[in-house]
């Protein structure tokens, strides 16, 4: 990560040294049983009792900081590492189904965590359809998921659709297998 | 467009033959269109009534020997012999035939005798020389019988015409021939734009390993395909104006679909729908009096509607009103009505309404017809639209005829065959077709037969044919 100053890797060094040491807190120390009174055994003068041990104080440690990569990266970054799931359809539908309504919850929860972040969805078909008539089923699908995002409280105006229609498939392939993969609207990060 | 003078030879000149036929109208100037209706007037014939007349075409004469000439020479005798063809209008005199007849030193030794006996009702006798620094083509048509002149044409022009062996000579003699000795509207000058990601370029952009496609045009014939977009994106759908020098396409540079419009001539680029990430234009369709242009937009409420503007975007007009996709709009050639595509019903099938937007009625849909895409508008005086429909196994191109109110399939049921594209004489379908494995652009006559496939690197779809 080249966008990471000097100062917060050394006190991510310096945390790592006091986690490490509160680690090996001493745990509860028995107080030794002091011998029986009299001379038990001759000779015997009594051992010295151990000193009391003191008690370390203990400290709460502080809440672990992990630095968030993708707070600060470039929008490049961020799309390479997304965390954005897409959505997925079915054959000649842009209806959102019960697992598409879960990813769009958590992709909600991505949008929210990065108030800044303005998304573009992209809508996709595989390759079945006409290539004219899938730039409106990507649109259909694509306004569909952002539809929904904005039924969660996502603000409209983060939220920009594009139709590619079956003109970029993720997986080339020519079997369903393939053809699932490509009827989805895939989440972009555009600006912040 | 490389710069040609057009002379009409009329009286006189340097052949002994007699003109005696109409002589033609003067020549519109290179880079105007041919008029946009049929000619109906037939004022030159060659043979008798009854029968297709009979032409030989042979090579051109190269009366002076340098290299470009000769190849100048054999080659618009070859490309005029295919241009005619194609059109299916006279009955061709094979070229070994034709070989027989041993070339004449010039036109004027032209040996009549042998054409008849070969049993050509005409005989295209042209030649090519070098004057000064440019060059000199004449065509004349003669009828074999008489002797008699019937259509004669000299062009000049710079050497630089011949640098792909001088085939606008043969194209620009071809729709003469067609338009005086068959009153028809002749297709040998047009072109066919498409887009290609021929280039392997990829997309810039937050998604990797996403092809380029970029706008190229080619002759109708397939020769000198030319690159026209060199933006790093996507860029699909280009569709001709009526008068040849645009091109309007969809784009996504901008990293949302709008509307381009690239005057080629001039190197001049227009953006008229002026749309934005809220609101996208896309696959735009030119009017064939080339005043407005219908195309889909997306607007930000969702809804993806038929929209019509004027060339230079003024004047937005919404046409179409429904919750469902309305798109691809084509022109009717009065320019009162569109056709375009509509899944209101649950599948995509072909609407047409006029231009108010009233009289809507769906033309597609009945029987097998279960998505259909696409439609084109063929020119007057037949009254069809040409679109793909998936029935079988892939797409077929189909022809819906308004005189019947009926489809029928009009391609070979092998491979995937969509995006038609009219010619703009009606007779001719330009369209896409994956038999080789990836899409190619292909041509075919409007009956099916003469598949021609036009391209052969990489991936191209979307084909527009010129007016």
């Amino acid at each position: 990560m080249s966008m990471r100053r000097p100062s917060a890797a050394v006190a991510l060094i310096i945390l790592a040294i006091t986690i490490g040491a509160c680690a090996k807190k001493q745990p509860p120390v028995a107080r030794p049983i002091p011998p029986p009174p009299g001379g038990a055994g001759a000779g015997e003068t009594g051992a010295p009792t151990p000193p009391e041990p003191i008690a370390e104080p203990t400290t709460v440690p502080p809440e672990p900081i992990t630095e968030d990569p993708l707070a600060v990266s470039d929008i490049d970054k961020i799309n390479q590492n997304s965390p954005f799931q897409p959505v997925f359809f079915a054959y000649d539908s842009a209806e959102i189904d019960p697992a598409g309504q879960q990813v769009l919850g958590v992709n909600a929860q991505v949008l929210k965590k990065y108030a800044d972040w303005v998304i573009t969805i992209e809508g996709h078909a595989d390759e079945r359809g006409t290539a004219e008539y899938n730039l409106a089923l990507g649109e259909r699908r694509a306004v569909a998921a952002r539809a929904y995002l904005i039924s969660l409280g996502v603000p409209a105006d983060r939220l920009k659709t594009v139709s590619y229609g079956k003109e970029f498939p993720f997986d080339p392939g020519h079997n369903e297998g393939a053809w699932s993969k490509n009827r989805r609207a895939h989440f972009v990060v555009t600006s912040r | 467009m490389r710069p040609l003078r057009f002379l009409a030879f009329a009286s006189s000149g340097l052949l002994t033959v007699v003109l005696t036929a109409q002589t033609a109208p003067p020549q519109p100037p290179a880079g105007q269109p041919p008029q946009g209706q049929q000619p109906d007037v037939i004022s030159i014939t060659i043979g008798p009534e009854g029968r297709p007349s009979r032409l030989a075409v042979p090579e051109f004469i190269a009366l002076t020997n340098d290299a470009e000439t000769v190849k100048a020479a054999k080659t618009i005798g070859q490309v005029l012999f295919d241009d005619i063809g194609f059109e299916k209008e006279f009955y061709m005199i094979p070229p070994d035939i034709m070989r027989t007849v041993p070339q004449p030193s010039s036109p004027a030794a032209v040996q009549l005798d042998s054409w008849k006996e070969i049993g050509a009702d005409g005989v295209v006798v042209g030649s090519v020389r070098r004057s000064g620094d440019g060059v000199v083509v004449e065509a004349r048509l003669v009828q074999v019988g008489t002797g008699e002149l019937k259509l004669g044409k000299q062009y000049s022009g710079t050497l630089k015409s011949l640098a792909d062996g001088g085939r606008m000579y043969a194209h620009t003699f071809a729709d003469e021939l067609h338009k005086h000795v068959r009153g028809l509207r002749g297709i040998a000058r047009t072109k066919l734009a498409f887009s290609s990601n021929r280039s392997g370029e990829e997309v810039e952009g937050p998604v990797r390993s996403r092809d380029v496609s970029n706008i190229y045009m080619v002759d109708y014939d397939g020769a000198n395909e030319k690159r026209l977009t060199v933006y790093k994106t996507l860029e699909i759908a280009p569709v001709w104006s009526p008068d040849g020098r645009a091109i309007a396409y969809t784009s996504y540079r901008n990293n949302y679909p709008d509307i381009f419009i690239s005057y080629i001539y001039e190197g001049r680029l227009e953006r008229p729908g002026k749309g934005t990430s809220e609101t996208k234009n896309y696959l735009p369709a030119w009017s064939h009096d080339g005043s407005r242009i219908a195309y889909t937009s997306a607007l930000p409420d969702g809804n993806v509607e038929i929209f019509i503007m004027n060339q230079d975007g003024s004047g937005k007009r919404r046409i179409t009103n429904h919750p469902m996709g309305d798109v691809t709009p084509t022109w009717s050639p009065s320019g009162t009505q569109l056709a375009f595509v509509s899944d209101r019903t649950g599948s995509p099938q072909i609407y047409v309404v006029e231009v108010d937007g009233t009289g809507l009625r769906r033309i597609t849909g009945t029987g097998a017809e279960g998505y259909c895409d696409r439609p084109t508008w063929s020119a007057p005086p037949l009254n069809e639209i040409a679109y793909t429909c998936r029935g079988g196994g892939g797409y077929q191109i189909m022809l819906y005829d308004f005189a019947t109110g009926t489809s029928k399939p009009i391609s070979d049921g092998i491979g995937s065959n969509e995006s038609p594209a009219f010619a703009p004489n009606g007779r001719h379908i330009a369209f896409i077709s994956d038999r080789t494995g990836r899409q190619q652009i292909y041509t075919m006559h409007r009956d099916g037969t003469g598949l021609r496939q036009i391209t052969r690197t990489g991936t191209n779809k979307y084909p527009s044919w010129s007016q």
